[in-house]
């Protein structure tokens, strides 16, 4: 065995980021800059009624008083909200598509590229998907087939149209815009995003997905998702992201809310690969979202999967409200970082109904100069009685620049709380490394076959599909990082 | 000495006990034997008073006391004494702290004087020799990091130093090998008066061999099914359980 | 921010008093101190430090101070008999925040070592105090520290020169004696020079029925190949506060335990830094806290491996009845270039009711990679099973959880390394669980 040090972590160079090209799409960007009339604008642009032109206004006067979190453990780079095109709309030359026919050739190319091929038929048969590009969705696959079970899955600018009630009854439910500067920011000039309501009874017959995608230079995202389960449904919904290549920082804050009724499940999976920056840290995406499920109703279930592979900022803890009596909810994580990128990503589990359980399995890997944080709290409110949580969070260190770092917080304020956190820090065992070497697996292939054993307990979690792409994303990720 | 009466208990709703009928005198040792899950740990936790078992009829004396009224620790005082199918770790708790504790609690109940130090580490010594428990496992925390047959043999030891009127055996031989069924078989033997009774539940003949039944039950589906002599542990042995299941007519 | 302006108005009215009562090197600290705690103010409990206690309100009220260095009619060896049986200690006293040095007791210590006020001794050394005083506790960071710095007149010292081993245990005993409420800032320093080695005691006692409020910072130098073990114990009562902030430095190859014990208190915040700035120090550092009725016990701890090679162990463990609140952040930080680091944190509390609330936070933050750290935490009740096995065995319920109870807490006690103080551990512990410590057959005063 070789005792010097970080033998095998040599000197990064640039990864592969292969999603990192551009479209050349005519696209209607809205002039740069935030205020009432720039929200007007896109209330305007979507055809909004007025109550929710009102929700924007009070979320932008609110988000004028808040100042930006600091809390995290990110150097995040000063945002000047004012240098921001808030709108892009790729399919301007086409209003409002219907069939791919009527979709710009070149928006098809692109997501063909991404491997999201926008004609049904070409599709992964159980899978509908809504892509989404810069602030609008393009399209969204095998609606007719859900809408005969009653199930909504279509574009939230749209459901404001079509299902304005629904929209109305649940839009800022579980994150209201007061949650935080983000929140408040994304309620004021949210764009487009998904809707997906599962009636009372259903089982949804396919994995739901969005695909999001930033195009235009000089853009934020604002998506916008609500998932609405009623009692006794069931639905699994996938969300993937990538992004171009450029030199500066772009903006993406997004808020998902979730609503759990009675018996119902909803499982939420994540592979974020939007783009982390070059190896010098220049560019990249900045992540800042907000995530939240409401488990309203008795043995409501919600599990929350991602594997964060992407973004130079990461900022992100979806996290579960546990009312309901026996709601149960789950966060499997997975979070690469390399190069300059930094992550500060975890989950609340917050338990206030009684008989409530959660478990928190978060794995960070860190390499290059990054820093990976995990933080995470655990709540257990006075008249949560029997809570469960169990809590897992290990780091692993690739290379002698990086910083991996664990902040649970846990409030207990129930004596009949179970409540264990574990956590361990520790570098790739060189043993195994070398075990694989002499079986000659050179140690780029083991580290990547390390890395995905490790983090084997949260990408099996994942739909099949997703866990395919998961593990080789893991690997792509880190290349570069040993020698 | 007990007497059980169309007993009924559950666990987690769940209905395990449906009707047990049991008299055991004085000096007698009876066998409760039967397939996994017919009810026979129920039974022995229903009558130490585990908070998890419900009883939901029926009744239980003992010595003319209704036990089921009784707190566990004042069934314990009683002399009814449980060796655990699977004893309890307690990490931080030593040996002869627990013991101690235990036995000066007894004598309390009995209204006597508690032992003093030395009297109680003379009793330890003489008791340990029974079940040829090293002097280091009594020194260590209860059952922490013991093996399975040593925490046998610390059942078994507590069960000389408590001297119970009425000993459970819960599946005392299961886990043990040749020599430790040994020392468990004739130390429970060296404990047996005829003033003292024993339930013995329990898969084999094996420990049946150390310790012989006067009675035979059969338990299924929560009732008691057949009753006989020593004979039918030998018949079970051979012939298994199906054909009981034959006879009740399942 | 009501509390800030009182103890400005304080310094400013009476910073001649002050410092007349006190020593140069002492003194060489308070403007800083003083424009420190100007700029910061009390910590909100927004700071992440400081979110589990609010300090504004505790020190909002009107205290008395003794900065005119009354002498309190009081000889602390009269009327204070709680020793430690059978562990002959060299026993010194703290009277609220001045040394009593009326009368010593004949002092068998080494040759070399220096003990007693930190008043007179650093006027009698004040080259060798002056280059320990006040290096660690960074005044700019922590307006506890800063306030402390700026009001503390007196204190106490222990120096060990090099390759001196103190073998009879130090005990010193903080005792807070008033006829008013009272306000007792007090300092500590301890240097270890390299080879030396000490146990030191101490003991916090509150002599009267007064709201106290106490503020100590503690120094601890612990130079190469120097071993020091520390022990503190908290049996005041429900009306005092205490904020203690320790900092710590530990050289190459330096052994520790620091193990601080709160059995009965009011409002507790203690605050640790432990810096290992040499290669291969080690670090024990313990705790625990048994709570009830509205006490309050917060352990702020940052372990900080500066230098590779190092170890750290730490385990704090809570018992929280009636409407106690528990607090626990530990941070381990593990410094660029802290290779070979091996780190271990463990926290486990026990919840006795709903009203109890239990705050934990175990921290890594970790920038090398070759390093094995782990932290665990745990909330929960104590073991169904094993209460069942005990009944079972004659033991009554209400025995048996305090068997369970004392057992909990044990593996903090087992730390001590002097037998005749961990058997006295033993005792008030179990004394404690039973509701007895106030009936303690010790000593005069702490029996009522």
């Amino acid at each position: 065995m070789q005792n010097e040090p970080n033998k095998y972590v040599k000197e990064l160079t640039q990864e592969k980021y292969k999603y990192g090209f551009t479209t050349d799409i005519q696209t209607d960007i809205i002039g740069k800059g935030l205020n009432e009339d720039v929200i007007r604008l896109i209330s305007s642009k979507k055809k909004e009624p007025q109550w929710l032109l009102e929700f924007r206004l009070e979320a932008f006067r609110h988000w004028q008083t808040m100042k930006m979190p600091t809390w995290g453990h990110l150097t995040i780079p000063d945002i000047d909200y004012q240098a921001i095109s808030y709108y892009a709309d790729p399919t301007q030359k086409n209003k409002g598509p219907k069939s791919e026919e009527e979709i710009d050739p070149e928006l098809i190319k692109t997501f063909n590229k991404l491997g999201i091929p926008l004609h049904e038929q070409r599709q992964l048969t159980g899978m509908a998907v809504d892509a989404v590009m810069d602030s609008v969705s393009v399209k969204t696959t095998f609606r007719e087939t859900l809408m005969e079970k009653g199930i909504i899955f279509c574009p939230i600018s749209e459901a404001v149209r079509e299902h304005p009630d629904l929209v109305q009854k649940y839009l800022g439910s579980v994150v209201p815009y007061r949650d935080n500067f983000f929140a408040a920011l994304n309620s004021a000039v949210f764009s487009d995003g998904s809707f997906v309501y599962i009636p009372k009874g259903v089982r949804c017959p396919m994995e739901l997905s969005t695909y999001f995608r930033i195009n235009a230079a000089k853009t934020g995202q604002f998506e916008r998702t609500l998932i609405v389960a009623d009692d006794d449904s069931y639905v699994s919904y996938l969300e993937g992201c990538t992004a171009p290549m450029r030199d500066e920082n772009q903006l993406h804050a997004a808020i998902v809310e979730i609503y759990v009724h009675d018996n119902a499940e909803v499982k939420y999976s994540t592979v974020q690969n939007w783009y982390p920056g070059d190896a010098n840290g220049n560019g990249g995406i900045l992540n800042l979202v907000t995530k939240r499920g409401l488990c309203k109703g008795v043995n409501s279930k919600l599990s929350w999967t991602q594997v964060e592979t992407g973004s130079a900022i990461t900022w992100k803890y979806p996290s579960c409200v546990l009312a309901g009596d026996n709601a149960s909810a789950e966060f499997y994580s997975v979070a690469v970082t390399n190069n300059y990128q930094q992550a500060d990503t975890g989950t609340k589990m917050i338990h206030i109904g009684k008989n409530t359980s959660s478990t928190i399995v978060s794995k960070g890997i860190s390499a290059g100069k990054s820093q990976n944080s995990y933080r995470g709290l655990v709540r257990v409110s006075e008249h949560a009685d029997n809570a469960r949580n169990y809590s897992q969070c290990d780091s692993l260190l690739l290379g002698s620049e990086c910083g991996a770092h664990t902040f649970p917080y846990m409030d207990i304020h129930n004596d009949t709380a179970v409540v264990e956190h574990e956590a361990t820090t520790s570098k790739i065992n060189e043993d195994q490394l070398f075990y694989c070497n002499q079986r000659g697996i050179p140690t780029e292939q083991a580290v990547g076959l390390i890395v995905n054993g490790y983090a084997k307990e949260v990408i099996n979690k994942l739909p099949m599909e997703f866990a395919v792409e998961a593990q080789k994303l893991l690997s792509v990720s880190l290349e570069g990082t040993v020698g | 000495m007990l007497e059980i009466k169309d007993l009924y208990a559950s666990v987690n709703g769940k209905e395990i006990l449906k009707g047990i009928n049991l008299t055991i005198r004085k000096g007698e040792v009876h066998a409760i034997m039967g397939p996994n899950g017919s009810g026979k740990s129920t039974l022995s936790a229903v009558l130490v008073g585990n908070p998890a078992y419900e009883v939901t009829k029926g009744t239980v004396t003992f010595e003319g006391k209704d036990l089921l009224a009784l707190k566990p620790e004042d069934r314990s005082h009683l002399g009814i004494f449980l060796s655990f199918q699977y004893p309890v770790e307690i990490p931080g708790v030593s040996m002869v702290n627990f013991m101690r504790t235990a036995l000066n609690e007894k004598l309390k109940y009995e209204g006597k004087e508690p032992l003093s130090a030395s009297a109680f580490l003379r009793l330890m010594r003489e008791k340990r020799a029974i079940v040829e428990l090293d002097n280091k496992l009594a020194n260590r925390a209860v059952n922490e990091g013991f093996s399975g047959g040593e925490k046998k043999r610390n059942e078994i030891f507590q069960m000389a130093m408590l001297e119970p009127k009425l000993s459970i055996l819960d599946e005392t031989d299961s886990g043990l090998d040749i020599d430790a069924l040994r020392i468990v078989g004739e130390g429970v033997t060296k404990l047996k008066t005829p003033e003292t009774s024993c339930i013995v539940i329990t898969h084999y003949q094996r420990l049946l061999d150390y310790i012989k039944p006067d009675i035979v039950h059969v338990l299924y589906n929560g009732r008691i099914v057949k009753t006989a002599g020593p004979e039918l542990v030998m018949e079970l042995e051979k012939r298994g359980y199906d054909w009981i299941k034959d006879e009740v007519g399942e | 921010m009501g509390a800030k302006q009182q103890y400005i108005d304080l310094y400013a009215e009476n910073k001649d008093l002050i410092q007349q009562h006190s020593s140069d090197v002492m003194n060489k600290h308070r403007e800083q101190a003083f424009a420190d705690f100007n700029r910061m103010g009390f910590p909100t409990q927004k700071q992440e430090e400081y979110k589990y206690t609010n300090v504004d309100k505790l020190f909002e009220p009107d205290y008395g101070l003794n900065l005119n260095r009354i002498h309190i009619p009081v000889n602390p060896y009269e009327v204070f008999k709680c020793d430690v049986p059978n562990l002959s200690t060299s026993l010194y006293f703290v009277v609220n925040d001045s040394f009593y040095d009326k009368a010593l007791p004949k002092a068998h210590l080494p040759e070399g070592v220096l003990l007693g006020s930190l008043r007179r001794l650093s006027t009698e050394y004040p080259e060798l105090i002056g280059k320990y005083y006040g290096k660690l506790a960074d005044t700019s960071k922590d307006s506890v520290t800063a306030l402390n710095t700026f009001l503390a007149q007196d204190g106490f010292v222990l120096y060990v020169p090099k390759n001196v081993v103190v073998e009879k245990p130090i005990q010193l005993v903080n005792t807070l004696r008033a006829d008013v409420n009272l306000m007792a800032n007090r300092r500590i320093l301890i240097i270890l020079e390299e080879g030396a080695s000490a146990h030191l005691l101490i003991c916090d006692h509150a002599m009267d029925d007064m709201q106290f409020l106490s503020t100590q910072v503690v120094e601890v130098f612990v130079g190469e190949n120097a071993q020091l073990d520390f022990y503190e114990l908290e049996e005041t009562h429900t009306k005092t506060v205490r904020f203690s902030n320790m900092y710590v430095d530990q050289a190459r190859d330096s052994k520790t335990l620091f193990n601080g014990m709160t059995l009965q208190n009011g409002k507790t915040r203690n605050m640790t830094r432990i810096m290992l700035s040499g290669q291969g120090a080690e670090v024990n550092l313990c705790g625990m806290a048994i709570a009830d009725k509205n006490e309050h016990v917060d352990n702020n701890t940052l372990i900080d491996h500066v230098a590779s090679d190092c170890t750290s162990n730490e385990l704090f463990k809570y018992v929280l009845d009636d409407q106690a609140v528990g607090a626990f952040a530990g941070k381990v930080l593990v410094r660029p270039g802290a290779q070979r680091t091996v780190s271990q944190e463990t926290n486990k509390n026990l919840c006795a009711t709903k009203q109890a609330r239990m705050y934990a936070q175990p921290m890594l933050e970790i920038y090398a990679d070759d390093v094995k750290c782990s932290h665990g935490s745990t909330v929960g009740q104590l073991d169904e099973r094993a209460l069942f096995y005990m009944q079972q065995r004659g033991i009554p319920l209400k025995e048996a959880r305090m068997l369970l109870m004392f057992a909990f807490v044990n593996e903090v006690i087992n730390t001590i390394s002097l037998d005749a103080l961990k058997e006295r551990l033993h005792i008030l512990v179990e004394k404690r669980f039973r509701g007895q410590l106030n009936q303690c057959d010790g000593c005069a005063i702490c029996k009522r």
